[in-house]
């Protein structure tokens, strides 16, 4: 596994006290924080619950109730797939099982996948066009086998 | 004067590859020497023609979809600057019947012009409502709500004026207006498309409501599953801004108000109301035990006007034209129009405006023109994860709020998912406990455990085990979840289940998996 990178603890401070007075702040600063440091490391959830004045817990069940947040970082690509009922009546599930089958990734495993993570999402709107996907935020349409073999031989290339 | 050229930037569009096809044609212009000036767009919603290109000439814009970065050269050889013909052309884009047999109040801008111009918004009518209630006042501009018939169109179907006029009556410093635009529904995108196509629209909506409640703050909560609407609907506030639809004094009333976008985090509950307010607060997204209503006590406690984006959209047509012109559209009780969403395995999918009342088959047939597959339709599934599942009898069912409840389905926000005849129903069944239990916000027990239970239970009832008693014990599960669930999500999970249980039991009878069946 990749060597954890050490967080930038004065940054961290930095994005949260911008926001801190914000009124309902945890979500716009844990957005920043992820968006900064790609994960919401231990270290910036006891800040953040410092700064908000809320318990440790507190602000752990915040992170924790949301799917977005991650907790450690992840390397290379993100490709958000999505297995909701449009894109399963246009063939998702086959596409998740080619995934595995031919390339050994498993959607939300972050063991498997060289430079690309794959996470499962639940629509993201694209529904005429399914099955739908999102490339570190650049929306896909009508994915197929060979758009998928092409995500997984480009992340690759880019990691070695 | 340069050609003007419009290239759709709704993040549909762009998955299918508008970005290209925009700079392409951006590209062969200057090496031809021609002078031509792309706009950008959001999307008319006829979604299996992106990406559709359209051009103005003197008798309309003329259309051409779907398009690929390489049919550029072959367009300009056409003379599609001047509306010539095209393998791909589509002639005026207004005469197309799927976009002409549309009843388009809400989406009546969408696709036509510039989402960021808020010159252009202007020029094609807008805030001519927001005008008008300013003029009427904060009462009377309830009272034409209360009057239109408009119903929550994210799904519960609560009379939107009806909520405006008790947060109206309620005192305090401090109200809130705030939009839920966690889209969620798998099938449903007329949120997405408006904020990205027509976002000032919903800011205007925004706007009637607070001054008639007296509001000054107004969140929108968008999915981060949206980050292109986002980003979009974010520099439309600035420009709203800047254009004085928000600020200091909404166009010159002397009524402040802001709003702020906020991005959501991956939390289907988050389209539950309270949850959406506990989330805004910077909680869990947890459901709050009602009451108090958010009309009383919503978000850090204080009254709250809380809409979906098509609720607060349709309310500029309905200042401008009167309640009562908005209520003679729609049938009984499900009055105005309703923007549906047909998705899935369908040949012609995309955004479909009309007045309630229309048959899921005029929407899936008439519309849809079948699945793409070439397959024959099994099941349409209405209204999101949490709707019904119909079989080809029941398809004459009317789309309108009692019809569905009366076929044991519901509206919801107006999603439609088409199967072909390859789909399995028990599966379907399997993956709507799954979910429920994946987006399950925890507080209570029938949709925590019981969604988890009912996922074990179906794998039995699929691997053959004890099958009969099984399904009965699946009917008590349903009904401890509808009657026991603190909201609509263990509440609901049921209708999908049910549905596929009722109309498709055969697929709970097949011989098991052998895999599953040692």
């Amino acid at each position: 596994m990749a060597a954890r990178p050490a967080l930038d603890i004065e940054l961290a401070r930095e994005l949260i006290d911008r926001r801190r007075s914000t009124p309902g702040a945890a979500l716009p600063i844990l957005h920043d924080l992820q968006h900064q440091f790609g994960y919401i490391d231990d270290a910036a959830v006891a800040l953040l619950a410092e700064a908000l004045n809320i318990s440790k817990a507190e602000a752990v069940g915040v992170v924790s109730f949301y799917h977005d947040f991650r907790r450690s970082p992840v390397v290379g690509r993100v490709l958000k797939m999505c297995r909701a009922e449009s894109c399963q009546a246009m063939g998702c599930e086959e596409l998740v099982a080619h995934l595995e089958s031919r390339h050994g990734i498993v959607p939300d495993d972050p063991k498997t996948g060289a430079g690309l993570h794959v996470e499962t999402v639940y629509c993201l709107g694209n529904c005429a066009l399914s099955p739908a996907a999102l490339l570190d935020g650049a929306p896909i349409g009508r994915l197929d086998r060979d758009r998928l073999d092409a995500i997984v031989a480009g992340a690759k290339g880019q990691t070695q | 004067m340069s050609a003007r050229v419009f290239v759709p930037s709704d993040s549909a569009a762009l998955s299918v590859g508008a970005d290209a096809v925009a700079s392409a044609l951006a590209q062969e212009a200057r090496v031809r020497g021609l002078e031509i000036s792309i706009v950008r767009t959001g999307s008319r919603g006829l979604f299996w023609l992106e990406p559709l290109v359209e051009v103005e000439t003197p008798e309309g814009r003329a259309g051409y979809g779907p398009l690929a970065a390489e049919d550029a050269a072959l367009l300009f050889d056409a003379g599609f600057l001047a509306g010539g013909g095209h393998p791909k052309a589509l002639g005026r884009i207004e005469d197309i019947p799927y976009l002409a047999r549309q009843q388009r109040l809400v989406f009546a801008r969408c696709g036509v012009t510039d989402p960021l111009s808020f010159d252009d918004y202007r020029r094609h009518g807008g805030l001519a409502g927001l005008t008008r209630a300013l003029t009427l006042g904060p009462e009377a501009t309830v009272e034409e709500v209360v009057a239109s018939g408009l119903r929550g169109r994210g799904g519960a179907g609560f009379p939107t004026g009806v909520k405006w006029r008790t947060v109206a009556g309620t005192q305090a410093e401090q109200k809130y207006v705030v939009c839920n635009a966690d889209e969620g529904d798998s099938g449903t995108f007329a949120d997405r498309m408006l904020m990205e196509g027509d976002p000032f629209l919903l800011i205007e909506g925004m706007a009637i409501a607070a001054v008639a409640v007296g509001a000054t703050m107004g969140y929108v909560y968008i999915r981060s599953e949206y980050p292109h609407a986002f980003d979009v609907f974010s520099r439309a506030i600035d420009r709203a801004r800047a254009g004085g639809l928000l600020g200091a004094s909404v166009l010159g009333s002397g009524h402040p108000l802001d709003v702020e976008a906020r991005l959501g985090a991956g939390a289907y509950i988050c389209g539950e109301e309270t949850s959406l307010l506990d989330s805004l607060e910077g909680k869990r997204g947890q459901v709050r035990a009602k009451p108090p209503l958010p009309a009383i006590s919503g978000l850090f406690g204080k009254p709250t006007v809380i809409n979906n984006v098509l609720s607060f959209a349709s309310t500029p047509w309905v200042l401008e034209h009167g309640g009562r012109a908005y209520a003679e559209y729609g049938v009984g009780r499900s009055l105005g129009s309703q923007p549906l969403q047909l998705a899935g395995n369908i040949r012609y999918g995309g955004l479909i405006e009309l007045a309630f009342g229309p048959t899921i088959r005029e929407l899936v047939e008439g519309y849809g023109g079948g699945t793409r597959s070439g397959r024959p339709i099994r099941a349409v599934q209405v209204g999101g994860p949490l709707g019904a599942y119909f079989p080809q009898s029941l398809l004459d069912t009317p789309l309108d709020y009692e019809s569905m409840l009366a076929a044991k389905g519901m509206l919801g926000h107006g999603g439609i998912v088409v199967f072909d005849d390859t789909v399995d129903m028990a599966r379907q069944a399997r993956f709507a406990f799954h979910f429920c239990a994946k987006e399950s916000c925890g507080k209570c027990t029938p949709c925590r455990i019981g969604s988890i239970r009912g996922v074990e239970t179906v794998d039995k009832i699929i691997a053959g085990r004890d099958r009969q008693k099984n399904v009965e014990l699946l009917r008590d599960l349903c009904e401890v979840m509808t009657d026991g669930s603190l909201c609509a999500l263990g509440g609901l999970t049921p209708l999908p289940v049910l549905s596929a249980l009722d109309h498709f039991s055969e697929d709970f009878a097949k011989a098991p998996p052998r895999a599953a069946a040692e």
